[in-house]
């Protein structure tokens, strides 16, 4: 037991000190960008490896909710799955539309599946493993995730089909009015730390009391701002139950509509990797990101708990989209704008009201108090009944 | 007048040409946003991190996406028919030439920016988003606190003087 | 030639092309785009002294930017809709069609 103990703080740097060996022979002015180039290779590996596993999990997971077995043909359980797929859309024919504007419908899945890399960046995996700590890392992250809008309208105006530019304006809709709600919710937690590094956020965060740990989603600002930037998360990915632009029973494929295979798995790609980029943001702003939920438990290596909670996450993701039906256009900017906006905004007086009272029952009751009431009233002017009336068309200009 | 310098340059120039050159008006917003990012590139590069960001997320990923959609709402994606009169053209590229050879003469020849340059060493200011929070509610409140308003007006204005009128005539 | 000359030059270039485009073009989008174009020449005058400058700790050329940037926006936005009105009376965007009050 005595030489785990001795064991597990090596095991928890063991990927730092393995790239400070291999860089050692190289010389000193090689050095910085073979430092990128490994962390850059490494984070592409990890996380294409966690979007085959998540594409295999999803479709097994979906599959159990619907009463039935997922893939489970190819290797033990079907986990040669994503090999297949990936084999099936290398080899499968690259049809351009013949009105397609070439140039634009090629850059589209490259922008796409840059931008949601690029957001790694400045997520801590484990301690001491940040690719790069920047000073303003969380606004280098929104800032990158806003690259995603245009290569979704690169990729419908290009493709000059009805259904790609109809899911297309769609989907840019959708993402620029959720993007508010996610960005005023992780506010608070920049408030509260006082910083925008990501690094400090998690050291923050990495502290105990007795064995409950500080993350920020134990308090009751926390916690709403953790709720708000999931249900903003997935509408940012075009995820169940906000995937109105690329529902296959309403819009053929969306914007994705006229791109068959290589091109067609980048944008699989780009949005997985999209997801996990702003779960992995959510984890760090509010789940504490590699620290561990409980103080005997901290022995664990950093980076282990990092992808548990990014692989509860993800479970929990597959599990919305099997279990509640998609949202319609109109009901879907409704609950941004009426809904998660001004619950943000109040999220940010709860926060402050938090930072000033003292510490103890009053505040817990107090904040919580100011959460929940908000949260029933805008909810309930969400439900306002419509009348039905004569219907009339407007047709399109 | 390093490489990285030189390559972000021709990158925002080749960027920029196309936005004011392409005869299709998307592609001449997909360029505009193209040259955006290599400003923000530029900003990086000269140390001020907060701007670069703040550059990407507000052009690239807001104007850049309100152009889109005014072009697609006014129905503007089709290629354009080239202009009829010549003249026009070419008096704004005369007027557009005279104006970047009277700046250029007065950049080379200014004594100004020569003694600028050499007084400071200049390493890198690191500036942390900290100092600019204190800047912003110090030094710079009543600006912080009339662009709110600012912004509060033009989104409202914007919101309806776009707005769709028929309903109220029905 | 320095390094502030060479962002001086590159910013009045870049401004310049947006005079050339809000000057020339017909289609309204186009020219405020040219406008932005020639803002964002200004911003990058403004981030180069600042760099460059005599007195980096006063921060006034970022803070001037972020302001620019804001004011910017709005007005992009605040124009773009004026377009899209005028668009909905007259019918087409092109300049030398809207030149009459009252259409």
């Amino acid at each position: 037991m005595t030489c785990l103990a001795l064991w597990m703080p090596q095991l928890d740097q063991i990927f730092v000190t393995a790239s400070h060996w291999l860089l050692s022979y190289l010389p000193a002015a090689l050095q910085p960008l073979a430092s990128a180039i490994l962390s850059v290779a490494a984070i592409i590996v990890a996380f294409a490896t966690l979007f085959a596993l998540t594409t295999l999990l999803e479709r097994k997971g979906l599959g159990r909710m619907q009463n039935r077995y997922g893939p489970n043909r190819v290797g033990p359980c079907g986990l040669f799955q994503p090999l297949a797929d990936g084999v099936k859309s290398l080899t499968k024919e690259d049809i351009v539309p013949i009105r397609a504007d070439r140039a634009v419908h090629f850059m589209a899945p490259v922008l796409l599946v840059a931008a949601s890399f690029m957001g790694y960046a400045v997520l801590p995996i484990g301690r001491n493993m940040i690719m790069v700590d920047m000073n303003a890392g969380v606004l280098f992250f929104f800032a990158v995730g806003s690259l995603m809008e245009l290569a979704v309208f690169m990729a419908g105006w290009s493709s000059r089909s009805k259904y790609s530019l109809l899911g297309a304006m769609r989907a840019i809709a959708q993402m620029i009015s959720y993007e508010v709600p996610l960005v005023l919710a992780s506010i608070v937690v920049l408030m509260q730390a006082g910083s925008l590094s990501t690094v400090s956020i998690v050291n923050m965060q990495a502290s105990y009391s007795g064995i409950w740990p500080h993350w920020f989603v134990f308090t009751p600002w926390g916690f709403a701002g953790f709720v708000l930037f999931m249900i903003a998360a997935t509408a940012e990915s075009n995820r169940s139950p906000f995937d109105l632009p690329e529902g296959e029973s309403e819009i053929i494929a969306g914007y994705y509509t006229e791109y068959s295979g290589f091109k067609f798995a980048l944008f699989f790609l780009g949005e997985y990797i999209g997801m996990f980029a702003t779960s992995g943001m959510a984890i760090t702003l509010f789940l504490g990101g590699w620290s561990a939920p409980f103080s005997f438990l901290a022995w664990v290596p950093s980076y282990l708990w990092f992808f548990a909670k990014l692989l509860t996450i993800i479970a929990i993701f597959i599990w919305v989209r099997g279990t509640l039906p998609r949202l319609r256009m109109d009901q879907l900017m409704n609950l941004a704008w009426q809904f998660m906006l001004p619950m943000t905004l109040f999220n940010l007086i709860i926060a402050g009201v938090w930072h000033f009272m003292p510490g103890g029952l009053l505040r817990w009751l107090v904040c919580s108090t100011m959460v929940v009431v908000p949260c029933i009233l805008f909810g309930g002017g969400l439900k306002r009944k419509k009348k039905f009336q004569i219907r009339t068309y407007h047709f399109s200009q | 007048m390093t490489a990285s310098f030189m390559i972000l340059a021709v990158l925002t120039v080749a960027g920029t040409v196309s936005a004011m050159g392409l005869r299709n008006a998307v592609h001449c917003v997909l360029a505009l946003a193209l040259s955006f990012a290599g400003i923000a590139m530029l900003y990086l590069q000269l140390g001020a991190q907060f701007v670069g960001f703040t550059q990407i997320l507000v052009y690239v990923g807001a104007v850049a996406i309100l152009a889109v959609f005014a072009i697609m709402m006014t129905h503007n994606d089709k290629p354009m028919a080239l202009p009829d009169s010549h003249a026009a053209w070419v008096a704004g590229c005369v007027v557009a030439v005279a104006v970047f050879a009277v700046l250029t003469r007065a950049i080379v020849s200014s004594t100004t920016a020569v003694q600028i340059q050499t007084q400071t060493v200049a390493p890198q200011p690191g500036v942390t988003v900290q100092q600019i929070g204190d800047a912003l509610l110090h030094r710079f409140v009543v600006p912080l606190e009339i662009m709110g308003v600012l912004l509060t007006a033009a989104l409202i204005g914007a919101v309806v003087i776009a707005m769709d009128r028929r309903e109220e005539m029905k | 030639m320095n390094s502030l000359q060479s962002y001086l030059i590159l910013s009045s270039l870049l401004f310049s092309v947006g005079l050339a485009g809000a000057l020339t073009r017909r289609n309204a989008i186009l020219v405020l785009i040219g406008i932005e174009l020639m803002l964002n020449a200004a911003n990058l005058n403004f981030i180069a002294f600042w760099r460059y400058g005599p007195n980096p700790e006063a921060l006034t050329g970022i803070m001037f930017t972020i302001f620019s940037i804001s004011i910017a926006a709005a007005e992009a936005a605040v124009g773009l809709s004026i377009i899209l009105a005028a668009y909905r009376h007259s019918r087409t965007t092109d300049l030398d069609q809207m030149n009459s009050l009252k259409g």
